[in-house]
């Protein structure tokens, strides 16, 4: 099958790439650009471990043909991190066992910044919706919440 | 002060006990940890398998000529290919990596192409044309027992029986006999499976001398190191495997996995990386997760609650091979008697083969099934008692330092402490039995390994290894073949090299889960890693410090027992004013005696058993658990909410407390969804389809797990009580906590409804019609209503160490002339 030719926006830059027309976003990230950052549980769009934000709204890369996010702003974990100095939230994930194997780490925490730049100080309750679609097998939820709720307070005090 | 010495009067800590950062947090919350589908090479092709539709049928032949010939494919393989079956325990080699002439399950791989990339892989399976001449199937343990044949397996014990065993340690029919109330109970386990987040992936690759280098997601790369040169028939040495951080293991990845060879014999043929991934239906093909278990369990009491006797009796539904099976069904049995004070114990267990992916260890391995059986059991002898459950629970608790009834050597416990904790922090003696109708409290305990006493293959040689290196730059590189699957392992290790050396956890290096690189550690499995690998770490840290602290003495001229290594530094302890860096200690230290380089090894203490099956149950040290479980039950539709959970676990001691919390909610989690919904079942597709018997349910959004909304709030108590025979004292956390999550939802829900639901799942439908039952005045209990016959063999009878036992085999000659002789 032809190929395409295009270029995307990824953690604000202009990327050019070629794939197959049929693939994921979740394949062109991981297999055509390298950024395996971003995971993969089901591919069938039930696990949210291939959560990114694409125009700042979190989406099952899995889900979504790269054909149809030209144009349109990607962020991957990889471009979490200022420089080498982690997001609040990834060093709060880091500092307060957010993350314990880390495989649906990157999903939960694209999920979170989005949540956290729409609602700067979420409830619990808030955050165990906006998570909800994030499968994790490893913490039992209750440190996400409370690396959410540190990293949303980190924000807030850079802010 | 000799370094054992200074460690037991060890009470001041810098890195242990304190909440940090695990030394792996910023790779996982980056996207830098290298899981093993995120390996890529250059020149690296793709490997799909073609598996069989069908449960249990014969191949007769295969074509495979027009897959060959599609376009992008490289290779294609079959059975012949691989005609040495392997299996992960030497007693069960009964697997082949593709089905040489049988299928046994449906999912049971039976070819593999290898093409340019995984969509052309795929199309050219399809194009694989295979002749299948099919068998009648088995579908569950009583069906295996009722159908000898068609034999699924030719070895075993008797048709699809694949294993009998039997212990009676003291005489169990006069213990109940004398007993002043007898229970019996049914109760069923339905199995489950790992679902870690990760897919299994592989990638195996010629490295620049021909040699094989495989790259997995698995949890023992040492066992597969081994299986694989056997299966491969390719010397040890001219192997190396590298076990990725696992994305969630769980029991899951403890196996040889049939695309683990595949893959690698794949590489060597082509000469190039192949790569594997399983999608998430082939996850819940791979399985080896919870065993269906069907229980009797009949227990004696004394009026005062005193347990004087157990007879336990399982039935096992393995699935379609062998994998752990063998020690699952002891461990069925095996640490029945750790938790309480159990005078006499009677244990019979078989194991069965059906037409279903094998089933293996999960968190736990083969201990939640009876574990529930006995907390609910326990519940209801309360209640018959007119006992308050926890009280009972705390006036039988086994005692520390002593030996259980099957020769198990305990030594510290903190069940007492751990009750306390969640009947105080619950409000348990104000709310249970008075929450108003539909809310209700269940308690239950457990208790776990903190690492499995021998090895899965006989040998004496060390269980962890640890190897240190420390140069003039000051750094220290520690290599051991511990993998980390999320747990903390690495985190672990290095924390117990930075204690004893005195420097930052940051500030060392790991090289770990690596055959190629890293001495022997046997994996992550049976909770064995804080123990073992702790004990090595210290011990080859001790040797080093020692060196260090020599050199450095000897330039301060003071002796060496006065120097204190804390925060990198080398100082006098009577004057931290007088001393060096760590970096010039070692500079001197290197000087001295040249490169430094320290190993330390750790093997269990043999176990006081002698018995044949001894071999199964002991470990260095017990972890305990309590747990209380709030439940709402909704009587009009059955509806199960827990709204909290409160767990205290006897920890020994905390080495990292934020990863010991994290172990301790995650298996609450993974607890309460075995308890509520999580369940691997199968149904028949209907006769004129095939009437083949298949995965209800192979995805992740109908296989029902836990999500963040069902999760209740979780009050986590941490008991620490150091175990003199753990390092630092301390014990394991990763599995003992989800034992008691199950009956005690069970034991809630009946102090919410007045129902007793014997059997896991418990679904709003059982619920309901227990309720219906309660409405009609019938017993108001869902659960197994009969037990089958099962051939148990005249049990192995050993003698309790208190009625005159050397932890042998009496054998019955012997035992009835010793009964002859007495009376």
């Amino acid at each position: 099958m032809q190929r395409v030719h295009l270029t995307l926006q990824v953690n604000g830059e202009a990327q050019e790439v070629s794939f197959a027309p049929y693939k994921t976003l979740l394949e062109v990230l991981r297999e055509d650009m390298n950024l395996t950052g971003t995971k993969h549980g089901c591919e069938l769009g039930e696990c949210g471990a291939c959560a990114v934000l694409v125009d700042g709204q979190p989406l099952l890369s899995c889900l979504e043909l790269a054909l149809e996010c030209e144009g349109r702003a990607i962020e991957t974990v990889e471009g979490l991190a200022n420089g080498s100095a982690l997001h609040p939230l990834q060093a709060a994930f880091a500092d307060l066992g957010g993350a314990q194997c880390g495989y649906c780490t990157p999903g939960i925490l694209m999920t979170a910044k989005a949540l956290l730049e729409k609602e700067p100080e979420p409830s619990r309750e808030r955050i165990r919706e906006a998570i909800s679609g994030n499968l994790c097998r490893c913490t039992g939820y209750q440190q996400i919440y409370e690396s959410i709720e540190e990293g949303a307070r980190r924000m807030r005090e850079e802010a | 002060m000799n370094a054992p010495e200074r460690l037991k009067q060890r009470t001041r800590f810098d890195t242990v006990g304190k909440p940090r950062r695990r030394v792996d947090g910023r790779a996982k919350v980056t996207g830098l940890t290298r899981f093993a589908d995120d390996v890529v090479l250059p020149r690296m092709v793709h490997c799909k398998l073609l598996r069989s539709p069908h449960p249990h049928a014969v191949i007769e032949a295969i074509d495979f000529e027009k897959a060959a010939r599609h376009p992008g494919v490289h290779l294609v393989l079959t059975g012949k290919d691989f005609p040495i079956s392997y299996g992960i325990l030497p007693v069960t080699q009964d697997e082949y990596p593709l089905a040489n002439e049988r299928v046994r399950y449906v999912g049971d791989p039976v070819a593999a192409v290898i093409a340019r990339d995984e969509q052309t892989a795929g199309e050219a399976a399809e194009l694989i044309e295979v002749k299948y001449r099919l068998l009648n199937t088995v579908s569950s343990a009583e069906d295996a027992l009722a159908n000898p044949e068609p034999r699924i397996h030719d070895y075993g014990e008797q048709g699809n029986i694949h294993r009998l065993q039997a212990f009676e340690f003291g005489d169990v029919a006069e213990a109940l006999a004398g007993a002043d109330h007898v229970f019996e109970d049914l109760f069923f386990f339905e199995g489950n499976t790992h679902l870690p987040l990760e897919q299994h992936a592989s990638v195996a690759a010629p490295d620049g001398e021909g040699k094989l280098t495989l790259w997995s997601s698995t949890q023992v790369p040492h066992y597969i190191h081994r299986a694989l040169a056997r299966a491969l028939r390719i010397p040890a040495a001219h192997i190396r495997v590298i076990a990725c951080p696992n994305g969630g293991g769980f029991g899951g990845k403890c196996d040889l996995h049939n695309h683990e060879i595949v893959v690698s014999r794949a590489s060597m043929l082509l000469g190039r990386p192949v790569k594997i991934c399983l999608t998430r239906e082939e996850v819940f093909y791979m399985h080896r997760g919870r065993h269906p278990v069907l229980m009797k369990m009949k227990t004696g009491v004394t009026r005062e609650g005193k347990l004087t006797g157990m007879h336990l009796q399982t039935l096992l539904d393995g699935g379609g091979y062998g994998s752990y099976g063998v020690a699952s069904t002891f461990y069925t049995g095996a640490l029945q008697t750790v938790t309480y004070e159990l005078p006499r114990y009677k244990f019979d267990a078989c194991r069965t083969f059906t037409n279903k992916p094998p089933c293996g260890p999960k968190r736990g391995h083969g201990t939640p099934q009876p574990r529930f059986g006995q907390e609910v059991q326990l519940d209801k002898i309360a209640e018959k008692l007119g006992l308050d459950p926890a009280e009972m629970r705390i006036n039988m608790v086994a005692k520390p330092d002593s030996l259980t009834a099957n020769w198990l050597k305990i030594g510290s416990i903190g069940l007492e402490e751990c009750i306390r904790q969640v009947v105080e922090h619950s409000g348990w003696k104000e709310k249970r039995a008075n929450l108003p109708p539909g809310r209700g409290l269940g308690i239950a305990c457990g208790s776990y390994l903190c690492g499995a006493g021998l090895p899965i293959y006989w040998n004496k040689m060390p269980q962890s290894g640890v190897q240190i290196l420390a140069d003039r730059s000051g750094q220290v590189t520690v290599f051991c073949g511990a993998t980390e699957i999320g747990q903390g392992s690495d985190d672990m290790l290095a924390a117990f090299v930075a204690e004893v050396l005195g420097i930052d956890a940051f500030d060392v290096r790991l090289v770990t889960g690596d055959t190629g690189l890293t001495p022997v550690d046997l994996g992550s499995y049976s909770s064995r890693v804080t123990v073992m690998m702790g004990h090595a770490a210290i011990q080859a840290a001790e040797r080093m410090r020692e060196m260090i602290a020599d050199a450095a003495a000897m330039e301060l001229e003071v002796s060496p027992e006065r120097l204190v290594m804390a925060q990198g530094r080398v100082f006098l302890s009577e004057d931290p004013s007088k001393g060096m860096t760590f970096a010039e200690a070692v500079v001197y230290a290197e000087t001295k005696y040249g490169t430094l380089g320290t190993v330390g090894s750790y093997s269990p203490p043999r176990a006081p058993g002698r018995f044949k099956g001894a071999g199964v149950g002991p470990s260095p040290a017990y972890s305990y658990t309590a747990v209380v479980v709030e439940t709402e039950v909704d009587q009009n539709t059955g509806w199960i909410h827990v709204p909290r959970i409160w767990v205290a676990h006897d920890i020994g001691r905390a080495v990292n407390p934020v990863l010991a919390r994290g172990q301790v909610e995650g298996s609450i989690y993974m607890g309460l969804g075995e308890a509520l919904m999580e369940e691997q079942v199968f149904r028949r597709l209907p006769p004129k389809m095939s009437h083949a018997l298949v995965h209800k349910f192979p995805s992740l959004l109908e296989y029902k797990s836990p999500t963040s909304l069902d999760m209740p709030e979780v009050f986590t108590y941490l008991v620490e009580d150091p175990d003199p025979n753990c390092p630092f004292g301390a014990k394991e956390v990763g599995q003992g906590p989800l034992l008691p999550v199950m009956p005690a939802v069970a034991n809630a829900i009946y102090d919410a409804v007045g129902v007793r639901i014997d059997e896991i799942p418990i679904t709003p439908d059982k619920v309901l019609r227990a309720l219906e039952k309660k409405a009609k005045g019938e017993v108001p209990r869902v659960g197994p209503e009969h037990f089958p016959q099962v051939p148990y063999p005249t049990p192995i009878y050993v003698k309790t160490p208190w009625e005159g036992g050397d932890g042998n085999e009496t054998k019955p000659a012997d035992r009835k002339q010793r009964q002859a002789l007495a009376s």
